[in-house]
């Protein structure tokens, strides 16, 4: 355990960025098509994630703490904010009995 | 051996993590979700970071899915179908999130990226004391407005699902 | 005593300013105080300073305010200048003006306009106040237009008639074209002198050698056209017959004693600059002398009892300016003071028939006033005989004085004016005879008709003495005795006088040829008079009500058609292109571009609405593409 990960000689760290933006890609591509809104938040963490994919290999690599901390935030941020917009969407689903967002357009024109 | 699993857990989660955008069925994209968390669980066992992995595992894939979850079967959601008139738009958007991907790919992955030399390196980084230190030292003001930032979270989300007057039941 | 004449013109201003606030809030009676009483005052400060000059050294007082416009080549101040002419000029506006003030309280008292009207014979007064007291070429343009502003305000006073509106429109505009001819002159005077400061311009006259320099005579011309506008000379003479639609105080005032006297006081002023350009004294000279005589002609068939009058006025004027073309100044100035008290005697003594008559203005339904209205008839006697030049009345010391200076100068220019006279003498009597005298031909009963209550009267009265001893202040030569005017004024026309002596361009008459003169003019003025008697008191004619016969009749009464010809030759290719313009232009092409900003902007944002569909996926889709261009922009450009 007190050794240097094999991970650090193996794989440069730009591999990892390269995943994390094929990830957080990928959850922009779910933000802007789908229709529901429980999909869209879903897209939304997939995102947060590929981040927290970043911050910790870049603590890994720079042999940094302080990486993982903010990791650690990013999870507790995360957790409060899906329950307050599950309760939002829960609250719209009340309104008009759907969660699709292309029905919510009062602020058009 | 490490470069192979690599490899694997990354194609993985790429893979899984299209299907939750894909899915139809949003059990199904939950799912898919659930099994990018494990993923991305791996890999940062890989990068040395033990306390993150498991308290991905558990927060993650272990609370925030389950609520999720409930939500779905909650709101008795239905298969989300893609109408044919919004194809146009598909295209555009998946276009440009390519030329984005492609963007961020090309260019930062292939920059230039300092990492520390083996000298400097410490091992202990990722460790639960080391973590604790770091966190409890250098970083206890966030931490404690993270706590009042869950008590308005409950706080909030209580208020919000509150029934209003004269509303029925589902 | 600087402090005395800047106090001077800001009497009227303070009593302007206090009626004008006060409209409809103060008496009559504080209304009609307050205006007289300003006009008053400004009349005795003015005598004030009058014995101070006096006492002093002769030279004229100049009394700097402030600043106005300063650059590197020149410098206005506004200033007011203090000298023999000023004084003279002083004491007539101020006096007949207060005169007049009195007489109006009595004349306007059922008019709901009475605050309203003092408020601006308040004004007016101060502006004619400004304009002789100016110091320079700009200060007395600031009085001009003053003046012309309050003509106009005054003339259209009853606005409620359309009519009256339109006379006081013409009559500013004729003054307008006039004030650009004023304009003109005052550039030419800066870009050869330097300055428009009096004092100065005076040495700046007195160092020019040449006779006739033509950058000079187009500056005196264009002085002149000034003075035509506003002194009623022909072409721009016919606002003032229109101008008596306002009330008669207004006419007796402005039209007869002392904004129409402005161009007359202008060149007395340039006597310097006019000394030098003798070819235009000449075009002075004959201008003046057709004006008088068409004004004569035009008022022997008038029956508007103000007509007659106005168009007396224009005579008259014409034989001030006959007077400034001969170089006798001295002669012109004694003419505008014995006419403003003769003239305003007549026009308030119309006021006081009018307002006896409840109203009535048409000589032919008059006659026979002389018993129910005798101050005023009395009053308009002593007045006639000063016009018509009998002696010992101031008009023969005045107009003998003109004829004499333009018989040592033009015989020919004296034979036509002579004539004038004894025509002036006609229409004058003729006036006279039909008003007051035979039968009463109108339809009021006997005693609806009465005199005027004192505030009227008093003012005819102290004018009728004014009018009958104000002769002896210039006493021609012959009689021994002190031309007390022209010693008084002879510091102010020394340049001139100097100019022409030193080119031979001054012309002086004998003691027997002056008598020859005196003589004809009274022999004149009697046959005149004869001759209206004979018409109208012996066979007893009446103007009748048919249409004129008879070619010069016809002419005379329709005076001379000048109106119809401007109507041809001026105002309707105006309102022609005027119309063309706004239709052409501004409703086409104007309109077009003017319109053209909202149609562009309502289009645009039609266009721009659709992007804001409400629908969030497309918000974010719009922020993700902002997002991707910053992304290519620092990626690929920055690295």
């Amino acid at each position: 355990m007190n050794q240097i990960p094999e991970i650090f000689r193996v794989v440069p760290v730009n591999h990892f960025v390269i995943l994390a933006s094929i990830l957080f890609s990928i959850g922009i591509l779910g933000v802007l098509t789908r229709r529901s809104a429980i999909i869209i938040f879903m897209s939304i963490e997939l995102m947060l994630n590929s981040v927290n994919l970043l911050f910790v290999a870049f603590s890994t690599y720079k042999s940094d703490p302080a990486g993982q901390v903010f990791v650690f935030f990013i999870m507790a941020i995360a957790a409060a904010e899906v329950a307050v917009g599950l309760a939002i969407i829960v609250m719209i689903y009340r309104r008009i009995r759907s969660t699709d967002v292309s029905i919510l357009n009062n602020l058009k024109g | 051996m490490v470069l192979n699993l690599f490899y694997f857990l990354s194609f993985l989660a790429i893979l899984s993590g299209i299907m939750v955008v894909v899915s139809k069925n949003p059990i199904h994209s939950v799912l898919y979700l659930i099994l990018t968390f494990f993923t991305l669980s791996g890999h940062y066992i890989l990068l040395n970071a033990q306390f993150i992995s498991i308290v991905n595992l558990i927060v993650y894939a272990g609370a925030i899915m389950v609520l999720f979850l409930f939500t779905i079967m909650f709101l008795n959601l239905q298969d989300d179908s893609f109408t044919g008139s919004r194809i146009m738009f598909h295209v555009a958007a998946l276009l440009m999130v390519i030329a984005f991907a492609g963007i961020l790919v090309v260019k930062l992955g292939g920059a230039q990226i300092d990492v520390a030399d083996d000298a400097s390196f410490n091992s202990q980084v990722g460790m639960v004391e080391n973590l604790g230190m770091t966190l409890f030292n250098k970083f206890l003001v966030p931490f404690e407005l993270v706590s009042v930032l869950f008590l308005s979270a409950m706080v909030g989300a209580v208020m919000l699902g509150r029934k209003e007057k004269g509303e029925r039941n589902f | 005593m600087e402090k005395l004449i800047a106090i001077i013109p800001a009497l009227p201003f303070l009593g302007f300013v206090l009626n004008g606030l006060g409209v409809g809030k103060l008496s009559k009676g504080l209304a009609g105080g307050i205006g007289a009483l300003a006009s008053l005052a400004a009349f005795v400060v003015s005598l004030v300073v009058l014995f101070q000059f006096k006492s002093g050294d002769g030279q004229a007082v100049v009394v700097n305010l402030w600043t106005w416009m300063s650059s590197s080549s020149w410098k206005i101040d506004f200033s007011f200048h203090v000298d023999q002419l000023t004084l003279i000029m002083l004491m007539v506006v101020t006096g007949v003006g207060f005169l007049i003030h009195v007489f109006s309280i009595g004349y306007m008292h059922e008019d709901e306009g009475f605050g309203k009207f003092f408020s601006f014979l308040n004004l007016f007064l101060f502006s004619m106040l400004i304009l002789v007291l100016g110091g320079n070429l700009l200060m007395t343009f600031i009085g001009w237009e003053g003046v012309g502003l309050c003509s106009f305000l005054l003339i259209g006073f009853w606005n409620k008639n359309e009519a009256f509106n339109e006379a006081a429109k013409k009559a500013f505009v004729m003054n307008r074209i006039g004030d650009l001819g004023f304009l003109a002159g005052i550039f030419l005077i800066l870009f050869r002198f330097g300055t428009c400061q009096y004092t100065e311009l005076v040495q700046a006259f007195g160092a020019i050698e040449t006779v006739n320099d033509p950058y000079l005579v187009w500056t005196g011309i264009c002085f002149f056209i000034g003075a035509m506008g506003k002194s009623a000379q022909l072409p721009l003479f016919t606002w003032l017959p229109d101008a008596m639609a306002g009330p008669t105080p207004v006419s007796a005032l402005i039209h007869a004693a002392t904004m129409v006297t402005s161009g007359i006081y202008l060149v007395i002023r340039m006597n310097a600059l006019y000394a030098t350009i003798p070819d235009v004294q000449e075009f002075i000279l004959w201008i003046g002398m057709a004006t008088a005589l068409i004004g004569a002609l035009i008022g022997t068939s008038q029956n508007d009892i103000k007509k007659v009058l106005a168009y007396s006025t224009v005579s008259q004027l014409g034989f001030m300016f006959v007077a400034l073309g001969v170089g006798a100044y001295t002669a012109a100035l004694f003419h505008v003071i014995t006419h403003a008290f003769f003239k305003a005697l007549l026009f308030l003594g119309a006021g006081s028939v009018i307002h006896g008559l409840h109203e009535e203005q048409d000589i032919r339904k008059m006659g026979g006033l002389k018993k129910a209205l005798p101050i005023t008839y009395i009053t308009f006697l002593v007045a006639n005989l000063a016009i018509a030049g009998i002696p010992p009345f101031s008009g023969f010391f005045s107009k003998d004085e003109i004829l004499a200076h333009t018989f040592a100068s033009n015989k020919v220019a004296y034979i036509v004016l002579a004539v004038i006279a004894g025509i002036t003498a006609f229409y004058m009597f003729r006036l006279l005879f039909l008003v007051f005298f035979n039968q009463y031909r109108g339809k009021l009963s006997a005693e609806k008709i009465h005199e005027s209550p004192a505030s009227m009267s008093i003012p005819l009265i102290i004018l009728a003495v004014l009018s009958t001893v104000g002769g002896f202040i210039g006493l021609p030569e012959v009689f021994h005795f002190p031309h007390l005017l022209g010693d008084f004024l002879a510091p102010v026309l020394q340049p001139a006088k100097s100019f022409a002596n030193t080119h031979s361009l001054s012309h002086t008459i004998s003691h027997s040829e002056e008598w020859m003169v005196m003589g004809a003019s009274v022999v004149i003025s009697l046959v005149g008079i004869g001759i209206a008697y004979s018409m109208y008191i012996s066979k007893k004619l009446v103007p009748s009500d048919e249409a004129p016969v008879g070619i010069l009749h016809k002419l005379t009464s329709n005076k001379f058609y000048f109106d119809e010809i401007y109507d041809v030759i001026i105002l309707k290719p105006i309102h022609l292109i005027s119309g063309i313009f706004a239709i052409l232009i501004d409703i086409l092409i104007i309109n077009l571009f003017v319109e053209a900003v909202g149609i562009l902007t309502k289009g645009l944002s039609m266009g721009l609405k659709t992007s804001q569909s409400g629908k969030v996926t497309g918000y974010a889709f719009l922020m993700f593409c902002s997002i991707l261009a910053f992304t290519v922009f620092y990626l690929i450009k920055v690295f």
